[in-house]
């Protein structure tokens, strides 16, 4: 299994197949060969490098140009790696699996736009957690379900079906333009 | 449901028909929208669960169905949900572009949730390309000027990420305010932000420029560290940038020098060393800023020997910022002592256990080793221990920097090294090794015994990835050292002797040296004892093995022809060897055996002087004058068959002296010889002896070659008369051939010398061409012994242009000899496609006589040509016409055009 963070790819359909193509490069080295992989095409030449670690079932590969340190950026996963173990708690990979939206938010702290953004773990996860306190404040998406089931009951059904056959459309526009 | 069922139950009848109806319709409705959507983790369970990916797509498909349907009835209350489980399936990699507008539906919402998951899907789902970039603008902008500083945070990260040119200028504005803000973590990521902007809109830049200096009086690693990438980056993309930062670098200095001289700090502590990542950015900036700035540089020295010198080097992020600072020291003017400190950190990187520190020591080295070489030289056998390393990427790196390496004080053991390296080697390094090896033997050799053997070494370590350059240039070597010849024939043949025939290069130069210095194995100057049998049972095999390429049976079966001069019991058995061929599958080597045949019956008299040993090639090695030196062994056009001259170039060749010498003539295309300066290299004997002191010099370099041509031109020019005829051997019978070798006029020996000079300059060879062509030089464009410079005939007659068509055009230049008029047609395929079958017919008025000699060849390779010689005879002077008829094939299709040629120059029968 292994967990992808790709950046300054643009190309939506080619992403996949780099994903692809990168997961059977990286997963078929053996661990006494170094970490870099240097660009083929797919990713853009030779001016970019891939440069992974590897945590026991999973693979973190960074994708980089050469702007970067190889040897800094091998420390940056280090960082994320032992954030994402603060932020869930031993962190394993179904963490991963089933709360890809909060690893991405994670990512977001330490990484922005493919710029390294804040190497400081303490000052990540302190913002990460007071965010999801502001979600939770708003009974965020766990407690979701609570207020359908309210929302269900109140919902006058034949006046349902018609909202379906005649959506509100000033509405709907208004939603869009906003 | 029960509820609504019994109130309809006191309706009455008419509102229950409808009621009926509308009833319907709700269980349709119920059963394509189930009541509550799964949630994002129990989806992500089914998906989980599928066996096969056709299961999973079927999970996959349903759900996308779902949550289009609830997108479609604007379902505010499950978006949430919907989108981050849309989110999660683009992730697994299946289309979920329909989710774009729900994102920024998400992303107008008041509520913190929704815009966290809208603006990662717009960051996830959204492009430059797309058009709800209009519509996000407004959502960010409004959220950039928000009171929630993680809400201001969010749309910050999200312009980062996908900010197309109008967005940055759209919201330039709001993120150079937000570069102001008093809020650390805005604040770093406005940098970031901005940084992407420029990129975008270079001309924005100007605009960040005073709040981004104030970005280094920062206490905030963050925002120091984003600054900073802010400011390379500008230096990099503007020059007036690069010039206005120069004044940062104290502060930079200054940053640097808190970050090493402070203790710990647990908050930047990573390792035992302060925030490394910090560190390795200004060192970065620190070289754009010092790089050809010899200030700048000075001012940095000091605290670049400081990092170099404090900085811990047991763990990797210690080791980032060695890398780093030596990278800066190589890079900015700064002092040797300084240099040579770095380079010994990369010294030391080598011997370290882990491979990327290796790696990057490597790359790195790779890039100084010009600059610092003596200084790299100190960690030779460390570099030459990388070679066995066991990453394929280490290995590369250090054979590259091994290469670079070698000078003539180290050839012989870096050489040794290296051998053993490309023996064992991966075969996409063999190729480029084996060429390196000898470009390096060639360069540093000690002596020349030493350099054959280094080349024999390299063509067997590298088995078949030989490239064809370095078999050529072991052949040359061995060619042009008289002394060493009897040596290497001898070591040729104990490797002939026990091959495996599976590795053609090294068959190749065995057999092609053992076919010119076969007497000297057999006379025992070769330290071997060989019987004559077992040349010929070796020979036996290897033309016969199935393993043999055609190319190396062609050597073989040359290099046989050529033992036949040199053995003395085996000859009977080298013909039937070489008449077997008469018959082979492939045409090549059926050509030659039947030729070759020939040499044994009907002109068993010219079989010894044909097969003399080929004139040594000299002069440059190893570079394009190798395809001129092989024009000089393609000889005459004595034959002029289209496939076979290039195999009988080096027959000819003696054999044209040889009958210059047996009709023992020539004083006077002797003296020509020597007006020429030895144009020919010391060949055939009376020739030669004229001629031996003059070696080819001027053969070695092309251009003054070609001012010795326009001299033999000139005396052309001066001597037009009896050239004509001998020009015009168009036959491959060998009665014609001996005809006019007989023939003793001097323009025999300088049509010779002008078609070799034309051979040349089309160089080509094919099969067995390289044979007496050690030239890596493969074109296959039909040869051209004939082509005669039109300026030859230039003097006399103007030449025409007889026809341009079709992707064909036929020159025409004339010769006048009393009342023939020779015409040298010069064919020239001008289109992209291969045209054979190339036939040009031609008739004349009744009171001329026309006589078409056989055309060079049929075909032409796109933009090749062939030449056909026609001759007129026009006793009564009439006006000069003709009518042609031309036809040939190209494209799979026939060509076929007629025509006259009636502008001839009447200088043809005035």
């Amino acid at each position: 299994m292994a967990s992808h963070t790709l950046h300054q790819l643009q190309n939506e359909e080619m992403q996949q197949q780099i994903i692809k193509e990168t997961f059977q490069l990286v997963s078929k080295r053996d661990d006494n060969v170094c970490n870099f992989l240097e660009g083929g095409s797919l990713i853009g030449g030779a001016d970019y490098k891939l440069i992974y670690r590897h945590y026991a079932t999973l693979y973190f590969v960074f994708c980089v140009d050469s702007s970067e340190s190889e040897l800094g950026i091998l420390d940056l996963i280090q960082v994320f790696v032992e954030t994402l173990d603060k932020c869930f708690e031993n962190v394993c990979e179904l963490d991963l699996i089933f709360h890809v939206d909060k690893v991405h938010y994670i990512l977001n702290e330490l990484v922005m736009g493919g710029m390294v953004l804040e190497t400081n773990m303490t000052e990540i996860i302190t913002r990460i957690d007071d965010q999801n306190k502001l979600e939770k404040q708003e009974a965020g998406l766990a407690a979701a379900p609570a207020r359908a089931v309210s929302a269900v009951k109140n919902m006058n059904l034949p006046q349902q079906i018609k909202d379906i056959k005649l959506p509100d459309l000033p509405a709907a526009i208004k939603d869009l333009k906003f | 449901m029960n509820k609504a069922r019994d109130s309809l139950g006191t309706m009455s009848s008419i509102k229950q028909v409808i009621n009926d109806a509308v009833e319907k319709g709700k269980e349709v409705y119920e059963k394509v929208r189930q009541p509550n959507p799964i949630r994002l983790r129990d989806l992500i369970r089914q998906i989980r669960s599928a066996k096969t990916a056709a299961e999973e797509r079927a999970v996959v498909n349903r759900e996308c169905a779902y949550i289009r349907l609830t997108f479609r009835e604007e379902d505010s209350v499950w978006r949430c949900r919907n989108v981050a489980k849309l989110l999660y399936i683009h992730m697994l990699g299946y289309p979920a572009h329909f989710g774009q507008m729900e994102c920024l539906k998400l992303i107008a919402s008041p509520r913190f949730t929704d815009k966290r998951i809208g603006y990662l899907g717009a960051m996830l789902l959204l492009d430059e390309r797309q058009d709800v970039h209009l519509l996000i603008t407004n959502s960010l902008k409004n959220d950039l000027n928000s009171s929630t500083q993680f809400v201001q945070g969010l749309a910050l990260c999200t312009l980062g990420a996908i900010a197309s040119p109008e967005m940055s200028r759209d919201l330039a504005g709001e993120v150079e305010r937000l570069l102001k803000s008093s809020n650390a973590y805005i604040r770093k990521k406005a940098a970031v932000c901005a940084l992407r902007i420029i990129l975008k809109v270079p001309e924005l830049m100007e605009m960040f420029l005073p709040a981004t200096r104030s970005l280094l009086s920062e206490k905030n690693h963050g925002v120091l560290i984003t600054g900073v990438t802010l400011i390379t980056e500008m230096c990099l993309q503007s020059p007036d940038m690069l010039a206005h930062f120069k004044k940062i670098v104290p502060n930079l200095v200054r940053i640097l020098k808190n970050l090493i001289m402070a203790g710990y700090s647990p908050e930047h502590d990573v390792q035992g060393v302060s925030d490394p990542f910090l560190q390795v950015k200004i060192l970065k900036l620190l070289r754009i800023l010092g790089c050809g700035d010899s200030d700048a540089s000075e001012t940095m020295n000091d605290i670049l020997a400081q990092v170099a010198t404090n900085t811990e080097s047991s763990k990797n992020v210690g080791n980032a910022i060695l890398y780093e600072t030596v990278l800066s020291i190589m890079d900015i003017k700064s002092e040797s002592g300084l240099r040579v400190l770095a380079i010994n950190i990369l010294g030391r990187f080598l011997l370290n256990a882990d491979k990327n520190i290796r790696y990057v020591a490597l790359n790195t080295l790779l890039r100084v080793v010009h600059a610092d070489n003596s200084a790299v030289q100190r960690h030779r056998s460390t570099i030459l221990e990388c070679l066995k390393d066991a990453d394929i990427s280490i290995r590369k790196r250090a054979m590259e920097l091994c290469f670079a390496l070698i000078n003539g004080n180290n050839i012989r053991t870096m050489m040794k090294e290296l051998l053993t390296f490309l023996e064992n080697a991966e075969p996409e390094f063999k190729a480029t090794c084996s060429s390196k090896c000898v470009l390096a033997a060639e360069k540093y050799s000690p002596n020349v015994r030493w350099h054959i053997d280094t080349l024999l070494k390299v063509v067997e370590a590298a088995g078949n990835h030989v490239p064809d350059d370095v078999v050529s240039s072991t052949i040359q070597l061995i060619s042009e050292t008289r002394a060493e010849q009897a040596y290497a024939v001898g070591e040729l043949w104990r490797h002939l002797s026990v091959a495996q025939l599976e590795f053609q290069p090294m068959i190749q130069v065995s057999t092609w040296c053992i076919g010119e210095f076969g007497d000297l194995l057999l006379n025992g100057q070769a330290d071997v004892t060989v019987e004559e049998t077992q040349i010929i049972e070796i020979y036996q095999k290897i033309l016969w093995a199935s393993q043999c390429s055609i190319t190396t049976k062609e050597y073989a079966l040359t290099s046989l022809m050529k033992l036949s001069a040199r053995l003395n019991q085996e000859v009977g058995s080298i013909q039937q060897v070489v008449s077997a061929f008469g018959s082979h599958l492939n045409i090549e080597l059926q050509q030659r055996g039947i030729e070759y045949s020939q040499l044994f019956t009907r002109h068993n008299h010219m079989r010894g002087p044909l097969l003399e040993r080929m004139p040594p090639f000299e002069g440059v090695r190893g570079n394009g004058t190798e395809g001129e030196k092989g024009g000089i062994a393609i000889t005459n056009g004595l034959d002029n068959s289209p496939d076979n001259q290039s195999l009988l170039n080096d027959l000819s060749s003696p054999n044209n002296n040889n009958n210059i010498n047996s009709t023992h003539e020539n004083n006077e295309s002797n003296a020509l010889l020597l007006l020429l300066g030895g144009i020919e290299p010391g060949e055939g004997d009376t020739v030669q002896a004229v001629t031996s002191p003059a070696t080819s010099t001027i053969n070695a370099t092309p251009a003054p070659r070609s001012t010795v041509n326009a001299d033999i031109l000139d005396l052309l020019g001066l001597e037009p008369g009896p050239t004509a005829p001998s020009n015009t051997t168009t036959s491959t019978s060998p009665a014609q051939l001996s005809h006019t070798n007989n023939s003793s006029s001097p323009a025999l020996l300088l049509d010779g010398l002008l078609n070799n000079t034309s051979s040349t300059t089309t160089t080509t060879t094919a099969g067995i061409a390289s044979l007496s062509t050690p030239t890596a030089n493969s074109t296959t464009l039909p040869t051209n012994n004939f082509i005669i410079p039109q300026s030859l005939s230039q003097p006399s007659v103007p030449g025409i242009v007889a026809y341009d068509k079709n992707g064909m055009k036929l020159d025409m230049t004339f010769e006048i000899q009393d009342s023939v008029t020779t015409i040298n047609m010069l064919a020239t395929n001008t289109s992209l496609a291969q045209v054979t079958d190339f036939l040009f017919q031609a008739a004349v008025p009744k009171s001329l006589q026309l006589q078409m000699m056989t055309p060079s060849s049929t075909s032409m390779a796109p933009s090749a040509t062939l030449t056909q010689v026609i001759k007129v005879n026009n006793p009564s002077k009439v006006p000069l016409r003709m009518r042609m008829r031309l036809s040939w094939q190209a494209n799979g299709s026939v060509v076929q055009d007629q025509g006259e040629i009636s502008h001839f120059p009447p200088a043809l029968w005035q």
